[in-house]
């Protein structure tokens, strides 16, 4: 893209898409130590999760800060003004994503003193991959401004869906088996949950991402994958 | 999400319903001597609505404005070929009533330019030019001008005082009432908010869109966040030609042609 004639435009955006930059590498550590301390009862890991949290709610508020200056200042139009609009989303995208992060911390945390199932956390241990594929993926689309690899994670969202099903089956069965796991695997169900989340905001940034190239939308609805989930009646 | 909404979302600019046609440009191009400075423009500008002309200075949109009323006839060397059909009567035929003309398309220039004459005058001149009304009828007339011109509370009590006693922002509002007084049918702006402050701009905007209720308005104007404010179409010209028309909404959030993007992103102009 070529520059603006006033060259202080483009810094702001490029200052502005440092923050995301920014907000991306620490929100993907923040789940993958996360999903490591959960899957190997680091406790000392998941308290450095907690913490790195307000960094990230930081930033975000420098973001919007910052987008909320330069469309005082700059009155920006189409690209410009998508890609501030842009920002704002992804940037309160990657702080949910933080949050979610954290909150699996905070589990792993209080479950360091439970009962140890291994084999409870393996269906978790592949969702919280998919998940940060996911928000690599889509982070780089953006980064890129590639749609089309914003569309292939936007369609790819319906298998995370469906390891979420799966994992609330093998989670039901252990509880089943033995209701002293009950409270493990509620724990698990929650971070399950959290991790599924986690793929709603890297498909919201996908859509971000589509309206920030192209300035349309992709449609509503997005293929499906869970089915469990939705007889349990918790989606 | 309903069936309309999502073809909304998916139609093109293409498919932008428009109203009827009242001017209709075909194949215009217009010379100061021997400069060629419109290029075959082709364009309608749709019954009450707003189209605003954007680009870089020198594209040409204030000549094409000029084109719509004659203005140019005043000068020698300055032809315009083509049609441009006002309700389909073609506005360059060499035979048309050029103030029977000038009195169907008025126009409001950049900077104000109210007659040295009162308030009243000022207004009262040009209904005089076309029509014998008794007095009572020509006070209404002038009364009615300048409410619609937003301007009527501020000199009901100083209809005598001077036109140029007025303010930059009153003295606009003034010229718009003069223009709207002859009952017009297309009202051309050339930069009229250009030597006037924020709130008189607002005022100015804020009119431009009660207006179009009853005209047909073409805005030629250097702010983008104006024309993106008080227009439905926008056509953004460069070098004489017209890059791009569409809705303003799609021209200013996700226009199709590079160049138009560049400049109204403040990348070229």
């Amino acid at each position: 893209m070529t520059e603006h004639i006033v060259t202080s435009y483009d810094l702001e955006l490029e200052a502005l898409g440092r923050s995301i930059a920014e907000m991306g590498g620490i929100a993907e550590k923040m789940l993958s130590d996360a999903m490591d301390a959960l899957v190997t009862m680091d406790v000392e890991l998941a308290r450095t999760v907690v913490s790195a949290d307000p960094r990230l709610d930081a930033l975000q508020r420098q973001v919007e800060d910052a987008a909320v200056m330069t469309i005082a200042r700059r009155q920006p139009m189409a690209v410009d003004l998508r890609a501030i609009v842009a920002s704002i989303r992804v940037s309160g995208d990657l702080e949910r994503v933080g949050d979610l992060a954290k909150n699996i911390a905070k589990r792993a945390i209080k479950l360091g003193a439970e009962p140890r199932m291994p084999r409870a956390t393996i269906g978790l241990k592949h969702m919280g991959e998919f998940a940060l594929l996911q928000l690599k993926e889509v982070l780089d689309a953006y980064s890129a401004r590639d749609v089309e690899r914003a569309r292939a994670v936007w369609m790819r969202d319906a298998e995370l869906d469906a390891l979420e099903d799966s994992v609330f089956r093998d989670l039901l069965t252990f509880m089943m088996e033995d209701p002293r796991n009950i409270s493990f695997c509620t724990h698990l169900l929650f971070c399950s949950k959290n991790i599924e989340r986690v793929g709603d905001h890297a498909t919201n940034i996908a859509e971000t991402v589509y309206y920030l190239v192209t300035g349309g939308n992709l449609p509503m609805e997005r293929p499906k994958g869970g089915s469990i989930n939705m007889a349990a009646g918790t989606k | 999400m309903t069936d309309l909404a999502v073809m909304e979302n998916t139609s093109g600019p293409a498919v932008a319903k428009q109203p009827r046609a009242k001017l209709e440009i075909q194949g215009l191009n217009f010379y100061y001597g021997t400069t060629h400075a419109l290029k075959n423009i082709n364009l309608s500008l749709a019954t009450n609505t707003v189209t605003a002309f954007i680009g870089p200075s020198g594209c040409g949109k204030s000549t094409l404005l000029r084109v719509l009323n004659r203005m140019y006839d005043l000068y020698p060397g300055q032809r315009a070929e083509g049609e441009v059909l006002l309700d389909n009567e073609n506005v360059l035929n060499p035979q048309l009533d050029l103030n029977l003309l000038r009195a169907r398309v008025g126009m409001v220039f950049q900077k104000p330019t109210p007659f040295p004459m009162t308030i009243y005058e000022n207004i009262a001149f040009g209904i005089k030019l076309y029509e014998n009304l008794p007095k009572s009828e020509l006070d209404g007339r002038v009364e009615a001008a300048l409410k619609g011109a937003a301007l009527w509370t501020e000199v009901k009590d100083k209809l005598n005082a001077s036109g140029l006693s007025l303010s930059g922002g009153q003295q606009q509002r003034l010229c718009i009432a003069r223009t709207v007084a002859i009952q017009p049918e297309v009202i051309l702006f050339d930069e009229p908010c250009s030597a006037l402050d924020p709130i008189s701009t607002a005022k100015v905007e804020e009119l431009i869109d009660e207006l179009k209720a009853k005209y047909t308005i073409a805005i030629v104007t250097h702010n983008m966040q104006q024309a993106a404010r008080v227009s439905e179409f926008t056509a953004f010209m460069y070098l004489g030609e017209i890059v791009e028309y569409g809705r303003t909404d799609r021209i200013f959030t996700s226009p199709e042609k590079r160049q138009t993007q560049d400049y109204i992103t403040g990348r070229f102009g």
